[in-house]
């Protein structure tokens, strides 16, 4: 009876501590990984550049709109969304722990925003370019 | 003695474990009324319609409208809003089922934005052009600009502030 409650009282233990572990399905390690995969297959392919990226990152494209325009010059601090002026957290990991943990977000976000900059989906050596530059921003 | 030890232990977990279950209830019966108190609400509507911009409580616009702009997220007021089809669903529904159901006109395209509806216009007849400028204002959509608690669905007069 009495090892019935200590088995019960250690699941229930379990459970509340795998409840509490944060939700990450990827690190951004892993989402890298996978842009590179993607990449690395297209003609043309460079090795990816944290300084490619920067440079896409804060250079106008269509509409006069930038990566910058809402994510700020500097990804470490929290952005402004340019039509609603909605408060956005930082976009670098290092900022942000939550940022490129999950491959499906990363991906709709990617899709959307640079189809609002650059009028077309991004390819997956500018993506990567970006993580990478993102990656070396320090908090 | 090794008998008493037991009875103590067993009595000391059912202690626990019945403390335990009352919090929970105490904690579900908290929920509910916070619930009453507050808007409705949805996760995924939250995180996705709240991503850009303050989520709009659904009571502000009627279905046809929510269906008019869920099928047209591509192209949503000059952005890409674009979403999976599994997550757009769960999020009309959600949208329908607590859309304004106020008579309106029912012969013209449905309205995509609050802020041309005639009873927005109307409650918001006494706000000066100017202030719709403010800088922090910027657009009438801005709801959380002027009304402190919009994020808990509270658009009570009395929680209105115009920034300066
Ligand atoms: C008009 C404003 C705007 C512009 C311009 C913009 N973004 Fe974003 N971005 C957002 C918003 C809003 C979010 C989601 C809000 C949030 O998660 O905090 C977001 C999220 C993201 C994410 C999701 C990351 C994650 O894991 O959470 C990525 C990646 C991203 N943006 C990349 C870019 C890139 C690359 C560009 C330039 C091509 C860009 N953004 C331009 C507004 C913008
Ligand atoms: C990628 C960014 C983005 C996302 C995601 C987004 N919106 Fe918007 N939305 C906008 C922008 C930009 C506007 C125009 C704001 C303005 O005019 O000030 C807007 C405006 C609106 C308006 C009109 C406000 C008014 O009355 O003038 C409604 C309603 C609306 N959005 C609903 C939604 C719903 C529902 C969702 C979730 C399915 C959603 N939005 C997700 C960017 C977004
Ligand atoms: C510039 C500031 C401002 C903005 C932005 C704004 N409102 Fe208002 N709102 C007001 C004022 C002022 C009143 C009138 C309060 C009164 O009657 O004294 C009001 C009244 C209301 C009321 C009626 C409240 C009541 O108690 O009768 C509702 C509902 C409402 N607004 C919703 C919205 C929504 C939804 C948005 C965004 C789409 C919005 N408002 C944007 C200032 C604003």
């Amino acid at each position: 009876m009495l090892r019935v409650f200590f088995a019960f009282a250690f699941m229930l233990i379990t459970i509340a501590g795998l409840a509490l572990q944060p939700a990450f399905a990827e690190t951004p390690i892993e989402v890298l990984a996978a842009l590179k995969a993607e990449a690395s297959g297209m003609p043309g392919f460079q090795e990816f550049s944290a300084e490619r990226g920067e440079k896409f990152f804060k250079t106008k494209h269509n509409h006069n709109l930038s990566c910058s325009t809402c994510h700020t010059d500097n990804p470490a601090a929290q952005g402004k969304h340019s039509e609603t002026d909605k408060i956005i957290k930082p976009l670098a990991p290092a900022a942000n722990e939550e940022r490129f943990t999950d491959m499906k977000k990363v991906a709709k976000w990617f899709k959307r925003n640079c189809n609002d900059v650059l009028d077309r989906e991004c390819t997956a050596q500018e993506k990567g370019d970006v993580l990478a530059y993102l990656l070396t921003v320090k908090k | 003695m090794s008998f008493n030890a037991n009875k103590f232990t067993r009595m000391f977990f059912v202690a626990v474990l019945v403390t335990g279950t009352a919090m929970s209830v105490a904690r579900v019966s908290d929920a509910r009324a916070e619930g009453q108190k507050s808007a409705v609400s949805d996760p995924k509507w939250k995180s996705e319609c709240g991503a850009c911009h303050f989520a709009y409580p659904p009571r502000f616009l009627p279905a046809e409208s929510w269906r008019a702009i869920m099928t047209g997220l591509d192209k949503h007021f000059g952005s890409n809003a674009g979403l999976d089809a599994e997550s757009a669903n769960e999020i009309t529904a959600f949208l329908e089922k607590n859309a304004s159901t106020k008579k309106h006109d029912t012969t013209m395209k449905p309205l995509l934005r609050i802020t041309e509806t005639s009873w927005f216009k109307s409650e918001h007849r006494e706000v000066a052009a100017s202030t719709w400028k403010l800088p922090k204002v910027k657009s009438p959509a801005n709801c959380v600009a002027c009304h402190t608690k919009a994020e808990s669905g509270d658009f009570d007069e009395d929680n209105v502030r115009i920034p300066k």
